[in-house]
């Protein structure tokens, strides 16, 4: 128990300080490697929640895709990062004084609420004390929630179109290879014999 | 020493807190506020885990699956944006984007 303990403060804390390292780092590129580290711990609390599906899930959508995703663009566009972080410190005492109440609500509500007693016998999707977390997942997600899940791959689907539709460009000046005009060259459009005379070169012919 | 409820929601809560101070912080930085709303939706998604657990019911989970696909969208969405804008206008600052402001 006191295993489970330490390793829920290591991922919180290391959570939450990379949090904070995200939104206070001077380098957009440390910004990212500290969002990835946050997601990583975040996927640590999940499997100490029983959710190690969603945690790898985790894993592998966020730091494989869309932290790479951020990494990519923030190296491919040449912004001065400087000029953008100048007015933080203009905004830090209204930030400090709007996050300081709005997180000690937060903590005011998470630490003193309790749960309802109709709710547990409202639950429609118990967890199996037997099966796997992926199984109770896959029989209620293909089953009860199929039109959910085809909804977001729909969602998924127009996000890939939409990124592809936006970020395409027909460059002009750039030569595309035609490969029908290329198949259809023959010896005797491709070549021409010219009989040169000695000391006049190539302008004696045309 | 044991572990409650009530230690995942305040890790959320203050994930959740950071991110809206990112915004605040940081409003010039178009980047930086996609990361800050990566992280509310982080922090969305281990309240949504962390009431499923506790609670014995999987819905929880499975909705933090589809906030997980709306955010991934989202993400690709918005950088795609950005590298339009950037290409069209040479910055990301968020005050230049004042085109339609009439």
């Amino acid at each position: 128990m006191i295993v489970a303990a330490l390793f829920f403060y290591l991922f919180a804390g290391i959570c939450v300080a990379s949090a904070f390292m995200v939104i206070a780092a001077k380098n957009p590129v440390h910004s990212v490697l500290y969002l990835i580290l946050a997601f990583v711990n975040a996927a640590g609390l999940f499997v100490m929640l029983g959710a190690e599906f969603l945690a790898m899930i985790l894993i592998v959508v966020y730091v494989g895709a869309v932290a790479v995703l951020f990494l990519f663009v923030v190296m491919m566009l040449d912004v001065d990062f400087a000029e953008l972080k100048q007015g933080v410190l203009q905004y830090l005492p209204i930030g400090i004084l709007i996050g300081g109440i709005f997180v000690g609500e937060l903590l005011f509500v998470a630490l003193t609420w309790v749960i309802g007693p109709g709710i547990r016998q409202a639950i429609t999707s118990p967890i199996a004390a037997k099966a796997s977390n992926i199984e109770v997942i896959g029989l209620v997600l293909y089953t009860r929630y199929v039109y959910f899940f085809e909804a977001a791959g729909m969602i998924l689907l127009i996000a890939m179109i939409g990124a592809i539709v936006l970020t395409l460009q027909h460059r002009v000046r750039v030569r595309r290879q035609n490969i029908p005009a290329q198949n259809a060259r023959t010896p005797a459009t491709a070549m021409e014999v010219l009989k040169v005379r000695t000391g006049q070169g190539l302008g004696s012919n045309t | 020493m044991t572990i409650g409820l009530g230690h995942y929601l305040s890790v959320a809560a203050i994930l959740f807190t950071f991110g809206v101070f990112g915004i605040f912080l940081n409003r010039k930085n178009v980047i930086i506020i996609l990361m800050s709303i990566e992280l509310i939706l982080l922090a969305v998604n281990i309240n949504l885990a962390a009431f499923s657990s506790y609670l014995g019911d999987i819905v929880g989970q499975i909705y933090a699956l589809l906030v997980l696909t709306v955010a991934a969208a989202e993400a690709a969405i918005g950088l795609a944006i950005l590298v339009v804008y950037f290409r069209n206008r040479g910055s990301i600052a968020v005050e230049d984007i004042n085109l339609m402001k009439g």
